[in-house]
């Protein structure tokens, strides 16, 4: 509704500056023209590696690159898929994103509901420290995560890298979460509690519906952080190579006497799309989430 | 409205309601919040809580290949390992190109996204449909395939950039300078438009009125930026650019992959990669471990100031 009436307060003052200043329109087909060319460049980079990727070989490893190609060809994907174990990789990227996504969700969502629905000693005390617990670079901890996943026989598993990145999301999405479960009226709380729902029924009946758009605005951030993790995948997964996820398997492209970019570029499509699909479905909340995050 | 199928089964609620209704009331909180709090606990605990403090324990100890292995057992060498690390040139150079280059980062995509969005607010829907969607994109790439992307297209060989601009084989990795500002154009491409999408959203929160009488009165495009949109943006350009300041400061995947660990005699090394060859490629984990401890504290004393500036903007906790 606001947006709507925004909008149109928006074009009718663009309308009443036109009339007052005059030189409005051509200044507006400069800007338009810019914002173009800029989609165009900031658009160009994936453009390339989706191009490349279905580029004959001989056409990827050329001097002369044309940006576009007459004869589209899968060969890239298919090495990708026979020569390296890419499906199996693919699926354990996956599985790790999966459970941070599903894990973090749930826990991420009793704990929102903790710090904005109840009054508590230490409440405070607890936000504030989610807040400085996002600021903590994830990287610097590999060296003890490293030692704590050899002491609980991790290492090698999917689970060394589903476990920090559970640890890592949870502070941003319980920070985020905050937002929509405070959202949802008290009055409805104590409409169900009248209604004899018990804590456990509204909280799972009523309220994990109410916010459930806010859980998929949030999962976004934990699906990319543990889709796109390298660091950990890099130092935890360190022998067993059928528990590698994407981003590892990507690097094997490169070769120190040539890389094969026609690979590479078909990998990195693949990396790529589920992250893109998944951007695109949720960008409305996505940007109303993080206003509502950054409120 | 999600109550309705309560209210529509109200008579066997009756004796419920006969009694004093529960109204979840702050007061009789209990336990209950520190039940619904308990996963998140002690995930954070375990897995957030118990590193940093090894982090701090193994910094302190001498802790290489053999105590790894089991072979000698730990020793306590208190400050021996800050002692040696400040010591080293190649760790201050290091800082002070991490310091750099995250500054650098910083600086370019927040003046990016915010001209950009700017911009947005000055053009029809379809232009503007056409910067948001390529800004999604670069936003939503992996870092690592953002990485092997930009590589390919600045490639001595077979990208296009060099082909161009008529560059022939010139490598852009091999320089130092060369090389942190290619890294430096991925991070841009990539961070720009989380700073653009959240400054757009702000400045279109601003009424319409504001911006009207700042035209009419005669005000620049610069101007109004600057005296209009600037005081007001406030809260959101303090959080874009703290979140910016984290971000790139701790890069990891982006120098790791583009120069290939940190280029050439580690010309390239940013604390988070330094880190990372010192622990796992040289077995120094204790030297390795007080890295990490100077970048928490860094980053946790960028956390502070953003905490201030949140509590004097009056955010409610």
């Amino acid at each position: 509704m606001s947006v709507v009436s925004g909008r149109a307060v928006k074009s009718a003052m663009g309308v009443r500056l036109r009339g007052v200043l005059g030189v409005r329109r051509p200044g507006r087909l400069v800007a338009e023209g810019i914002a173009l060319l800029v989609a165009v460049v900031v658009a160009f980079p994936l453009y390339w590696m989706v191009l490349s990727a279905f580029k004959p070989a001989g056409e990827v490893q050329s001097s002369h690159p044309r940006p576009w190609t007459l004869s589209p060809s899968l060969d890239s994907f298919r090495r990708v898929f026979t020569q390296q174990d890419f499906g199996r990789y693919f699926l354990n990227s996956l599985v790790v994103a999966g459970s941070v996504v599903l894990l973090s969700a749930l826990i991420a969502f009793l704990a929102a509901t903790a710090v904005t629905r109840f009054r508590f000693k230490f409440r405070t005390t607890l936000l504030i420290m989610f807040l400085v617990a996002q600021m903590v670079p994830v990287e610097a901890l590999t060296i003890p995560l490293f030692f704590l996943m050899r002491d609980l026989g991790q290492l090698n598993t999917l689970g060394s890298l589903i476990l920090p990145h559970l640890a890592f999301s949870l502070p941003f999405a319980i920070w985020m979460l905050r937002g929509f479960v405070r959202g949802v009226p008290v009055a409805l709380e104590e409409a169900a509690a009248l209604d004899g729902a018990s804590r456990t029924r509204f909280l799972w009946q009523i309220l994990f519906p109410l916010v459930f758009p806010g859980l998929v605005a949030t999962s976004v951030f934990s699906f990319i952080s543990a889709w796109n993790d390298f660091l950990f995948a890099k130092s935890f997964i360190i022998s067993d190579t059928s528990q590698s996820t994407l981003p590892m398997a990507l690097l094997v492209f490169f070769k120190p006497d040539e890389n094969d970019w026609g690979g590479i570029m078909a990998a990195s499509t693949v990396m790529t799309v589920p992250v893109l699909v998944f951007f695109v479905l949720v960008q409305r909340r996505l940007v109303s989430g993080v206003g509502g995050a950054v409120k | 409205m999600t109550a309705e199928p309560e209210t529509a089964r109200a008579p066997v609620a009756a004796p419920a309601r006969g009694r004093r209704p529960r109204p979840h009331s702050p007061r009789r909180a209990g336990w209950t919040p520190w039940l619904y709090l308990a996963p998140a606990l002690a995930v954070l605990g375990a897995l957030l809580v118990y590193p940093i403090y090894q982090l701090g324990l193994i910094s302190f100890l001498e802790y290489t290949q053999a105590q790894v292995s089991g072979g000698e057992p730990t020793s306590f060498q208190g400050l021996a390992n800050y002692t040696a690390l400040f010591s080293d040139s190649q760790f201050w150079s290091v800082l002070f190109a991490t310091v750099v280059f995250a500054a650098a980062c910083v600086v370019t995509t927040l003046a990016v996204g915010c001209a950009l969005a700017v911009l947005l607010t000055r053009v029809r829907a379809l232009p503007r449909l056409a910067l948001m969607l390529a800004a999604l994109g670069a936003w939503a790439t992996p870092a690592i395939t953002g990485s092997t992307v930009w590589m390919f297209l600045f490639d001595p060989d077979f990208g296009p950039v060099n082909r161009v601009l008529g560059l022939g084989d010139h490598s852009w990795t091999y320089g130092r300078y060369s090389a942190f500002l290619l890294v430096l154009l991925e991070v841009v491409w990539c961070s720009f438009p989380f700073v653009m999408v959240t400054v757009y959203a702000g400045i279109r929160a601003i009424p319409g009125e504001v911006l009207e009488a700042a035209a009419l009165d005669g005000a620049s495009q610069w101007r109004i930026w600057r005296a209009v949109m600037v005081p007001m943006l406030r809260p959101i350009l303090t959080v874009v650019t703290i979140q910016s300041v984290i971000w790139d400061f701790k890069v990891f995947t982006q120098i790791y992959v583009m120069t290939n660990g940190g280029g050439i005699a580690g010309q390239n090394l940013v604390l988070n990669v330094y880190a990372y060859q010192k622990a796992f490629a040289s077995s120094q984990y204790s030297l390795g471990s007080a890295i990490g401890v100077v970048m928490l504290l860094i980053l946790l004393a960028a956390t502070l100031v953003y905490l201030r500036l949140l509590r004097r903007q009056g955010e409610e906790l």
